[in-house]
């Protein structure tokens, strides 16, 4: 298991170097000189060429990826144009927001989705299924930013009953979270049910509901253990997906969180930090992955015996 | 002169009578599919969207860019059914245009990861071995950037515009189209019938486009479908934060982001083009799933 673990942490190293050599090589032929973008369209020519010098903007490319290889890997992913700070600071600031919008928007989604794709599963094609069914195929279809915005038509400016923008108190947080998890909700509900289907018409079921067993338990105990594999990757492939997908809806709220800051930079062409955000989400995407994997070891022993 | 002309039709009724006794599996499929009342409700709206799209010019009640200052932010009502917005141009003709640059941004984008990444994904699956691996941990490094903040870098890079949001929205999306076609090579690649290609001489670019691209097919057409709407989210999302396609195009996502700043006076700005998207994506849905139940009937619950 550690082996598997350890194995595993360093096949992260070559993607994430990759990840920086794509995201590297596309902000660096992107039109746009830096030095000019730093010190403002009025500054004199020989200023921004100083700076280019300085930052060493007039190396080769292979010179500047190496060198930003070997600074991120201490944690150095350069400055922003904008600020001046470093970017790791500003991604830092801006994570936990990022974060916890994530965090609540999987727990809407995981609190909505598993119960409703139990229930539909247990009482195929019922009045409660097929409604079901028809709602996760809707919250599917939804694009968020606009179910967000008519949340904040709804909730906000009609009932008054929860803030459109801001980020401070868990009221804050309710509309965001919503709008972030809907789809996730539906895609977990739809997971649920088509894996409980297909584990409750198993002998071994029919052999529990046999020795007398409470369906509920039947249900929850027996059913569930072995319908989570294929319902726990998919919750860990909408945590990274939300960690994209929070780009949408921080801009919505005003949620000041890396998605943000992104699309900020991208406006203000601040590549660094760009880059540095893309670098960023990459790599919790690709922890939260890896911790997806190694959590089936603990679901199912079957899969434990197969990491070595 | 007319001698030969029925002699012609003869040898053609004569060639074309075995291929009418042996359904070919579209045939079957389609059967399969017209059973199926959801997708054929899926597949009617996106036929009508299509009609929208390609009539737009005759059935929309005004231009997409007819101002009319005089009557601005109207709500609903019989000269306007959808209301204006802040120029006061007709919402109802704007998001009959728009349905022109969301299925073109859809079929286009899709377009480009399906040819992409089914090529990359039947080289690496074929071939295996080190062009495999190589093709394959350029997927994994893709794959690691969630598909949205890839299109959001590559749009930043290229810039904004409707063919940049093609380009970003497609590459967003090779890696999985690469993966589908890899597997389904795979289980393909040591089955008798390529042997027997193989056997009577065909070349590698032969086999890999006349029998197993055709054989194949499910997984990458399923995949299609449910990925037009998956690129029309992703682009009128990069629309939606100002990333994406420019106003006065009349995107969907474009049209939102003009709504949001007007919605707590103005609701139904922003609610018809969202309608839009989103009846666009349920039709989209209803027909993949279909599709997929009718390609393989192994996954029907």
């Amino acid at each position: 298991m550690h082996k598997y673990i350890l194995r595993r942490l360093l096949l992260l190293i070559p993607v994430m170097i990759g990840v920086t050599f794509i995201v590297f090589t596309m902000m660096y032929f992107t039109p746009g000189d830096p030095a000019r973008i730093m010190l403002g369209e009025s500054a004199p020519e020989h200023e921004v060429v100083k700076l280019r010098e300085e930052l060493g903007l007039s190396d080769p490319y292979i010179v500047q990826f190496g060198r930003y290889v070997f600074n991120a890997v201490r944690g150095d992913i350069g400055r922003s144009y904008a600020t001046k700070r470093p970017v790791m600071n500003e991604i830092l600031s801006r994570f936990p927001a990022t974060l916890k919008l994530a965090a609540a928007g999987v727990l809407v989604a995981v609190v909505l989705g598993i119960p409703t794709g139990i229930i539909s599963a247990t009482k195929q094609y019922s009045l409660f299924d097929n409604v079901a069914m028809v709602l996760a195929l809707i919250g599917v279809s939804m694009p968020n930013f606009w179910q967000g915005l008519m949340l904040v038509l709804l909730f906000s400016v009609q009932l008054k009953w929860f803030p459109s923008s801001g980020f401070s108190s868990f009221k804050h947080l309710v509309l965001p979270a919503v709008t972030l998890g809907t789809s996730s909700a539906a895609i977990i509900t739809r997971m649920t049910r088509s894996s409980m289907l297909e584990v409750i018409r198993q002998d071994y079921i029919r052999t529990a509901r046999a020795k007398g067993q409470v369906e509920s338990v039947v249900i929850n105990q027996h059913a569930l253990k072995n319908a989570l594999i294929p319902i726990i990757t998919v919750i860990g492939l909408q945590f990274g997906y939300l960690l994209g997908g929070a780009v949408l809806t921080e801009s919505i709220f005003s949620i000041p969180g890396v998605g943000r800051l992104m699309v900020d930079s991208i406006k203000s062409r601040d590549f660094p930090v760009v880059q540095g955000g893309v670098l960023f989400i990459a790599i919790t995407f690709s922890f939260v992955n890896l911790f997806v994997d190694i959590l089936y070891a603990f679901v199912d022993p079957r899969i434990k015996s197969q990491y070595k | 002169m007319s001698n030969a002309k029925t002699l012609q039709k003869q040898t053609l009724e004569k060639t074309s009578q075995p291929a009418k006794k042996k359904r070919s599996p579209w045939v079957t499929v389609w059967m399969s599919l017209k059973k199926n009342k959801s997708a054929m409700f899926g597949l009617i709206i996106i036929l009508i969207l299509i009609f929208c799209a390609l009539t737009a010019d005759f059935i929309a009640p005004y231009g997409f860019d007819d101002q009319d200052l005089m009557a601005r932010f109207q709500t609903p009502n019989s000269k306007h059914w959808f209301g204006t917005d802040n120029f006061g141009r007709d919402i109802l003709s704007r998001v009959i245009y728009g349905s022109r640059i969301s299925l073109q941004v859809g079929f286009i984008a899709v377009g480009i990861s399906m040819f992409t990444g089914g090529a990359l994904g039947a080289i690496a699956g074929y071939y295996g071995g080190k062009m495999d691996n190589v093709i394959m941990r350029f997927m994994d490094i893709l794959l690691a950037i969630p598909g949205i903040l890839l299109a959001i870098s590559i749009v930043a890079a290229l810039g904004p515009g409707l063919q940049n949001v093609m380009i970003a929205v497609g590459i967003g999306s090779i890696p999985s189209y690469a993966r589908i076609v890899r597997a389904s090579v795979l289980s393909i690649r040591d089955q008798e019938f390529i042997e027997a290609a193989k056997a009577v001489g065909a070349n590698d670019f032969r086999i890999i486009t006349k029998h197993i691209i055709p054989n194949s097919m499910a997984p990458i057409i399923v995949q299609a479908t449910l990925g037009v709407a998956g690129a029309i989210l992703s682009a009128a999302g990069l629309s939606f934060i100002g990333l994406g396609i420019q106003p006065p195009t009349p995107e969907w996502g474009a049209m939102l982001s003009t709504g949001r700043q007007f919605l707590r006076d103005h609701w139904h700005i922003a609610t018809f083009p969202g309608l839009a998207i989103m009846i666009t994506i349920f039709a989209l849905n209803l027909l993949g799933d279909g599709l997929r139940d009718a390609l393989d009937p192994r996954l029907k619950s």
